[in-house]
């Protein structure tokens, strides 16, 4: 690579940060060149949240230095990174959904003529950048409607606007299908022979290989190596990661031989999400559904667990009818969902680890309808040791890992016993070794004799973890594959049918 | 942390009185009782404290409710207007229908009870916002507490009635005072020890999440607003008493001291954080306040200044703490 002999525009040295006595960060160094995309790696809780918001001046380092284009850098507010070139992206996006993508783009920065705003002066300028990423939209448009992947390009346009000479993607694919993918790589491209610097973190290792030019991999608050190349194969990055060799990612799958324990009739859903979807699942079965974004898999699951209302069809658990009404009802049934959105759905964030798991778990911390504190403590650190939670039960959800924080909605609704658990996405935004840990939850449920169906864009999960796959696509069912005849290719021809 | 250890977790007396946010609150009120033990020479007697307590009767009882509607992530406006309806139904019965007074303070409890249900069935079942809800509850309530006596007041209860707010049982416990501290009692241990109660924190923390554990939102909404209806038609009660009259124009504007007191006493406008302790403080920080303030002969003007004044800082100073 020709890169690595330009001068970097920013470079960190012994970048340490520490909260009270912990020190998070033990001295990082890192150069960026321009027009180069370094790629971040690591588990989560590795120090790369940590080390980039530094970088964006929304974190402080505690020691070290930075340089930025020659001179020294050291931003004390976001605003300031930005006004020195320096723009980051969230994982979650932070646009004003009501209003339009050129306010978006110029929020806070109105163009103004004579003190007024200068709306065709800011329309014109947010059409520019638009058009740099080849986002052929009407900068008047809400950004309320937009699609996942074009927000992304509206947050990176924002960034542009302001003159980033360096971007900061923090897992921008997260919430990307396939194509909305391969847009924005070809956007990424082309900033890049734009000379803008970009630092990539993400978890998806396949599309590191393609886009970065090198590869920083971090554990435990250290730089643990690095790759001048992203020509590396996906098992030595990941044993970099997780600090050890990796035997396989799924655990075996065994093979059900139960009674039908759920079985769907004809249901479609309240909202014209998904049409006329009906199978069974066995006892002690895993039951992978696939499809693309859109598909309708997570309406499904949603309606199947009395989340969503139900337009027409049944549910039966055990021959009985249980076509569920509430989540309520369900969860009194047996079966339980553990939602796509952990943040927004599975988790009060700003509680505890142990009020959380009491709230689905009332009966079980209460006696004659009184609860203790006592009790709700002790029965979450009883679930904490079983799934092997990384925390104390007092510990707040949003001050934990996204894989602790998943073992704990899992917890939350483990102990409850179910018949049936439905994970929608399960291992979302989860580091790879945190998701073994996951995957080995799963079939630990089913070998217990639980129903279990696990929902998945990621398509290696669904292979890997499912005995079973129901493949959908635009709301339809268009196959039901068995573990053998399951394979990426089988699968994608029925998601694209 | 304050409690790390498991043993101790369920036992420990810092756990039991657990103040959920309250401690600055806590500091404030100790220190402006030792404020004005100093400054006047009559704060700091028995006498002033009974008469503190008394007079936070009204306040402490609407508070209790409040502080499950906010917890929940709601608010109730209505309570001002309540409280008087529940007094002219309970006066109207009582001396123009000449039912016994007993009779017409369950019916006005009922009554109150009653709009709450229909402020919370505005909120769950028609997807009112719960201030617009609340807000035309206090237009309706205060309305029809005028119709009912064309605006006049009603005098003359029985003589029990009134002395309930005024003998003093072994010396200082008036009845009024002793329903605020079960009311208070009670609201404590719901929202602590019962998981109904638990279930309110899960809602207002997050309505979604709470939905799928299985937790029934709506009706606890709708029961939320019920009893912050029914506390305030209590409140309306204990007003008649202490003042052996009723009149419409009672409890104006005493929805806003009410979430006044809750918010001061550390519970969250956004739901999911507070509890009954911060807002016995809350309610206590106003009660002391106005109290010493009349003692130091302060105008009613600046009272107004310096209660607000104290609002401002009670929930900056919070929200200064958690950054």
């Amino acid at each position: 690579m020709t890169s690595t002999d330009k001068p970097p525009v920013l470079t960190l040295r012994g970048i340490r940060k520490s909260y009270g006595p912990t020190e998070v960060l033990h001295g990082i160094d890192l150069d960026v060149r321009a027009g180069e995309v370094v790629a971040l790696l690591g588990e989560n809780g590795a120090g790369k949240s940590t080390l980039s918001h530094i970088i964006a001046g929304t974190i402080w380092p505690s020691a070290g230095t930075m340089t930025w284009q020659g001179a020294p850098y050291a931003p004390a507010t976001p605003r300031q990174a930005i006004d020195l070139g320096v723009g980051m992206i969230h994982q979650e996006l932070r646009l004003l959904e009501h209003l339009s993508i050129a306010e978006n783009v110029f929020v806070g920065r109105t163009p103004t003529r004579g003190g007024i705003v200068d709306r065709r002066e800011m329309e014109e300028r947010a059409h520019k950048q638009l058009q740099r990423l080849g986002l052929d939209v009407s900068p008047t448009r809400l950004v309320r409607g937009l699609s996942t992947a074009n927000q992304q390009l509206v947050e990176i346009a924002k960034a542009l606007a302001l003159n980033a000479r360096l971007l900061i993607l923090d897992e921008p694919t997260a919430a990307l299908g396939g194509q909305e993918t391969e847009l924005l790589f070809r956007q990424i491209e082309r900033l890049k022979a734009d000379g803008v610097a970009i630092v990539y973190i993400s978890h998806r290792l396949e599309e590191i290989k393609r886009i970065a030019d090198r590869v920083v991999v971090m554990r435990d608050g250290d730089k643990v190596k690095e790759f001048d190349s992203a020509d590396v194969a996906v098992r030595t990055i990941v044993e970099a990661m997780v600090g050890r060799s990796l035997e396989r990612m799924f655990p075996p799958i065994p093979t059900p031989s139960g009674e039908v324990v759920l079985s769907v009739r004809g249901l479609s859903g309240a909202n014209g999400a998904f049409r006329d979807v009906g199978f069974e699942v066995r006892k002690g079965e895993i039951f992978g559904i696939a499809g693309l974004i859109g598909a309708g898999r997570t309406e499904l699951v949603r309606a199947i667990t009395g989340a969503d209302p139900i337009a027409a069809g049944e549910v039966f658990l055990h021959g009985r009818d249980v076509t569920p009404r509430s989540p309520r009802q369900s969860i009194r049934n047996g079966i339980v969902l553990v939602p796509e959105d952990r943040k927004l759905q599975g988790l009060v964030l700003h509680h505890s680890i142990a009020e959380n798991i009491g709230y689905a778990n009332r009966r079980a911390v209460s006696r004659n309808g009184f609860v203790t504190d006592g009790a709700v403590v002790r029965f979450a650190d009883e679930q904490i040791r079983r799934f092997g939670v990384k925390g104390r039960a007092q510990q707040r959800a949003d001050e934990m890992s996204g894989g602790n924080q998943q073992k704990v909605v899992l917890a939350k609704w483990l102990a409850r016993d179910p018949k049936v658990v439905v994970l929608d996405e399960p291992t979302r935004g989860i580091d790879v070794g945190a998701r073994s840990a996951i995957y080995e939850v799963i079939v630990a449920l089913a070998v217990s004799g639980v129903a279990v169906i696990v929902v998945s864009s990621d398509l290696e999960e669904v292979l890997g973890v499912s005995n079973r796959v129901l493949v959908m696509a635009a709301g339809r069912q268009t196959g039901i594959l068995d573990r053998a005849e399951a394979n990426d290719v089988t699968v994608m021809e029925l998601a694209t049918r | 942390m304050v409690t790390t250890d498991r043993a101790t977790a369920g036992s420990g007396l810092g756990r039991l009185f657990s103040l959920r946010g309250a401690t600055g609150p806590l500091v404030g009120l100790v220190l402006l009782c030792i404020f004005l033990s100093f400054a006047t020479d009559s704060f700091l007697s028995v006498r002033n404290l009974l008469n503190i307590l008394d007079q936070i009767t009204v306040l402490g009882i609407m508070a209790v409710g409040m502080t499950f509607v906010i917890l929940i992530g709601g608010i109730d406006l209505a309570v001002g207007s309540v409280l008087a309806l529940a007094m002219m139904v309970m006066g109207y019965l009582s001396n123009d229908m000449g039912l016994p007074l007993q009779l017409a303070i369950v019916v006005a409890l009922i009554v109150a009870a009653g709009t709450g249900a229909v402020s919370g069935l505005l909120v769950t079942a028609f997807g009112v916002p719960a201030f617009i809800a609340t807000l035309a509850m206090m237009s309706v309530a205060r309305g029809l507490a005028n119709m009912i006596t064309d605006g006049q007041q009603i005098v003359g209860f029985p003589g029990w009635f009134n002395l309930m707010a005024i003998i003093r049982y072994g010396g200082f416990l008036t009845l009024t005072v002793g329903l605020m501290l079960v009311v208070f009692a009670l609201g404590w241990a719901f929202l602590r020890y019962t998981s109904a109660g638990r279930s309110l924190y899960a809602i207002g923390g997050n309505a979604e999440v709470a939905r799928l554990a299985g937790i029934n939102v709506k009706l606890a909404t709708i029961g939320v607003y019920v009893v912050s209806g029914l506390l305030a038609g209590l409140a309306g009660v204990v007003l008649a008493a202490r003042l052996d009259s009723v009149q419409p124009s009672s409890g104006f504007t005493y929805e806003l001291d009410t979430i006044a007191a809750v918010v001061i006493g550390g519970t969250s406008l956004s739901g999911g954080t507070g509890g009954i302790p911060g807002t016995i403080i809350g309610v206590l920080i106003i009660g002391v306040l106005r109290n010493g303030l009349n003692l130091l002969g302060v105008s009613p003007f600046t009272q107004q200044v310096v209660i607000g004044l104290v609002i401002a800082l009670a929930v900056a100073a919070e929200a200064l703490k958690k950054k």
